[in-house]
């Protein structure tokens, strides 16, 4: 608890107290803890003087702030029609059978989580997904395997 | 500078600045609105009130557009009609159309609209089902039903542009959006202080008080039972508005009359309370002047508040905390009465307090969560069993048949039914400082207070803060140390005012001895169990009638009541005696900024 004050006080300090520093706050959590728990939400508004739930909608709000614990790996897969279109749902389905998750969990060894995304610009080459600040594009279920093979194989090489 | 303009070939010039909507009032064109309040900002975001300018293919939303120079606006073309039968529907689409079963069946706009707007069968498809939507009624006075809710955001905004609380908030985004508290959590948990206001202006039945009717009836229907009820000054003005009558009509004599067919064994009055909330408010201000000017005791607060409005008390409570100590802590009119029902009044009538259901009409929902406080009980049982708002009040009306604006006047009961001009004014922003100041300036001075008709104007009207210093000269022997002094006081309503005022406090800034807080716009005349609709004019008319029924007392000063000074000498004995210390006073909370 103490090290969240004192990471939220440090990122006060630097963005300042006014209302639009929020978002960076925000963002300064998220990539110390990797996500926005409810103590720093509560913490955050103590100190910009707004409510929780604020904090809340402006973090509910975007995509690439979570209010819950991820994995190591965050997998986003682009939600938009296009994607869609070009087989998005085979996508997911390949990559919750090899997780063994549904869309928006993490696995048990908190590795892995399976999350959509609003459109990531890849429209051209859908369907595309995020993992952590990587993207892949023009994917199939083929494709999905390997990418994720590969990187269990490197967790494993490491551990 | 003025702008001309055409609304449906009408002629009409408007200040520059001024909005499509506002242009069309000014002629009587009326354009349907659900996000637009007079009170909030402009949000437009519901776009039923979309209008046609001729020579612009797209629609205008009316309620944010600002007029210019030769626009020519239609407000009923077909293109406008078919917009606006498009956006009922998507929003009926998405919203729990069980009107029958809805308390706010027959008062909802959405509902109206729709009728308006005959839409028929063939709609888009039903989406509640496949949401899963929740029902919080864990708080004694919110309910919030989210499959009702259109996401208009005019409880969001009131929360935070009239209340700085912002207890509510939009969270997630798109098909997911949805009215959220802090994590969802029910509003019982959160920095929400029941005010209400946020009811007061819900279009449909997203947000409603928490209804205590039938337990009401029960109660009065039980033979063993005796029902007393007690009516808040400010529900006399603005009852006849949700029963056909304008607002700003005072209808004291009928609201007895009505109540007593309802059928309560006593008829009694918040107003003698708030009198009593005086002589104890009163006194207490005139110790913790004598302990800090006096005797110099440092472990006692000023600025000292009032009480009366638990809204302001949770407020402070949550928001302030190191402030508690400065809260009067005299309970409120409604709890003192409580109190004094199931002891005094039970004493003197021979009734067990068991026997008695003590029932307060109140223009509040906060009220609601202040009966049920645990240490409201102060006689042994819950002091007030229940509260029903003003709106709910009007509904019992209705049920029983009664033709309210053809009954007689009638006359309050005794005991416990007598007040004066200084109670009724309770009910208005600046009223517990005016009845105080006309009880406190007499007990150190042994003069009236030096305004004409005891009138005190600078606490008076809808100015956001208002401020009032009173010199205090040719004082009493026993007051000495007063000689001189200006009694600096501050009024203030809508808690983002008392924030202001607070945080101007804390700052150092302001200096005063005494602040009266009322959480609701205008005071309780604008709380939120009042008839809806409320804006500026409404509260006004509201304040003038409070003013009005202060005039016509024939007693106007809170000591000078006769049954209060009866309950003195017969119970109570004395102001902050230990019997009131009992009964009458209470203590507060810290909680947390969730």
């Amino acid at each position: 608890m103490n090290d969240l004050r004192n990471l939220v006080s440090t990122l006060v300090d630097k963005h300042g107290r006014d209302e639009e520093s929020l978002l960076p706050i925000l963002q300064g959590i998220e990539n110390s803890e990797s996500y926005v728990s409810q103590e720093a939400m509560v913490e955050i508004a103590k100190e910009l003087n707004i409510s929780a739930a604020q904090v809340y909608g402006t973090a509910t709000f975007y995509s690439f702030l979570s209010i819950q614990p991820l994995g190591k790996y965050v997998i986003r897969v682009c939600k938009t029609i296009t994607c869609s279109m070009h087989g998005k749902n085979q996508v997911i389905s390949e990559l919750e059978n090899m997780l063994k998750i549904k869309l928006g969990e993490t696995t048990s060894d908190k590795r892995f989580s399976l999350l959509e995304t609003n459109c990531l610009g890849q429209c051209h080459k859908g369907p595309a997904m995020l993992i952590n600040d990587e993207p892949y594009t023009d994917l199939t279920p083929e494709k999905v395997r390997e990418i994720i093979r590969d990187i269990q194989q490197k967790e494993f090489a490491v551990n | 500078m003025k702008v001309n303009l055409t609304i449906d070939n009408i002629a009409v010039s408007v200040d520059e600045g001024s909005t499509i909507l506002e242009a069309a009032k000014q002629v009587s064109i009326h354009i349907p609105t659900l996000c637009y309040h007079e009170d909030l900002c402009v949000a437009g975001n519901c776009r039923v009130c979309v209008v046609e300018q001729t020579g612009t293919n797209r629609l205008l939303p009316s309620c944010a557009m600002p007029v210019s120079e030769g626009m020519d606006i239609h407000t009923n073309s077909l293109k406008v009609r078919a917009a606006r039968k498009q956006v009922v529907e998507l929003l009926i689409s998405e919203h729990n159309a069980e009107c029958t079963r809805c308390y706010k069946n027959g008062k909802c706009e959405l509902q109206e609209l729709s009728s308006e707007y005959i839409l028929g069968d063939n709609g888009f498809i039903d989406l509640i089902p496949f949401k899963k939507y929740t029902i919080d009624n864990f708080s004694p006075s919110i309910i919030k039903d989210d499959s009702k809710c259109i996401r208009c955001q005019r409880c969001v905004r009131t929360c935070t542009e009239l209340q700085s609380i912002s207890a509510l908030t939009v969270a997630h985004k798109g098909k997911e959006m949805k009215i959220s508290s802090f994590y969802d959590k029910p509003m019982y948990e959160v920095v929400c202080t029941n005010c209400g206001q946020c009811v007061n202006r819900c279009p449909t039945g997203a947000l409603t008080e928490k209804i205590y009717i039938d337990q009401v009836w029960e109660a009065i229907c039980a033979e063993d039972k005796h029902v007393v009820v007690q009516t808040a000054p400010a529900v006399r003005v603005a009852l006849g508005e949700a029963l056909g009558m304008e607002p700003g009509e005072i209808i004291t004599g009928k609201l007895v009359s009505a109540l007593r067919r309802l059928g309560f064994s006593a008829v009694l009055d918040t107003d003698f309370t708030a009198d009593l909330t005086i002589i104890e408010e009163g006194n207490e201000l005139l110790q913790r002047l004598t302990k800090v000017l006096k005797d110099g005791d440092t472990s006692v607060k000023l600025p000292m508040t009032t009480s009366c409005s638990p809204g302001w008390v949770k407020f402070i409570e949550h928001t302030f905390p190191e402030y508690l100590d400065n809260v009067s802590t005299a309970k409120s009119p409604q709890q003192m009465f409580g109190a004094l029902a199931k002891t005094f009044y039970a004493e003197k009538l021979k009734i067990e307090p068991e026997n008695i259901v003590s029932v307060s009409i109140m223009p509040c929902t906060a009220k609601k969560f202040e009966a049920d406080r645990p240490e409201m009980q102060s006689s042994g049982y819950k002091d007030v069993d229940f509260v029903l708002t003003t709106r709910e009040l009007a509904l019992m009306i209705k049920q029983a048949g009664i033709d309210f604006l053809s009954l007689p006047d009638d006359e309050y009961d005794s005991i416990m039914g007598q007040s004066t001009g200084a109670g009724v004014i309770f009910g208005a922003t600046g009223g517990v400082m005016e009845a105080a100041l006309r009880t406190a300036y007499e007990v150190v001075t042994g003069r009236e207070v030096p305004f004409k008709n005891l009138e005190v104007t600078p606490v008076r009207g809808m100015e956001e803060v208002k401020e009032a210093t009173i010199k205090l000269e040719n004082v009493l022997p026993k007051w000495d140390f007063l000689e001189g002094v200006e009694l600096k006081t501050c009024v203030t309503h809508g808690l983002t005012n008392a924030k202001k005022v607070m945080e101007a406090v804390k700052s150092g800034e302001a200096n005063y001895h005494f602040i009266e807080v009322m959480a609701c716009p205008g005071g309780c005349l604008g709380g939120g169990g009042q008839p809806i609709p409320t804006n500026l004019q409404i509260r006004q008319k509201r304040t003038e009638a409070i003013y009005q029924e202060d005039r016509l007392k024939a007693i106007r000063k809170s000591h000078e009541n006769p049954e209060v000074q009866k309950i003195y000498e017969e119970f109570l004995k004395e102001p902050l005696g230990a019997m009131s210390h009992e009964l009458l006073h209470t203590h507060y909370t810290v909680r947390n900024r969730q």
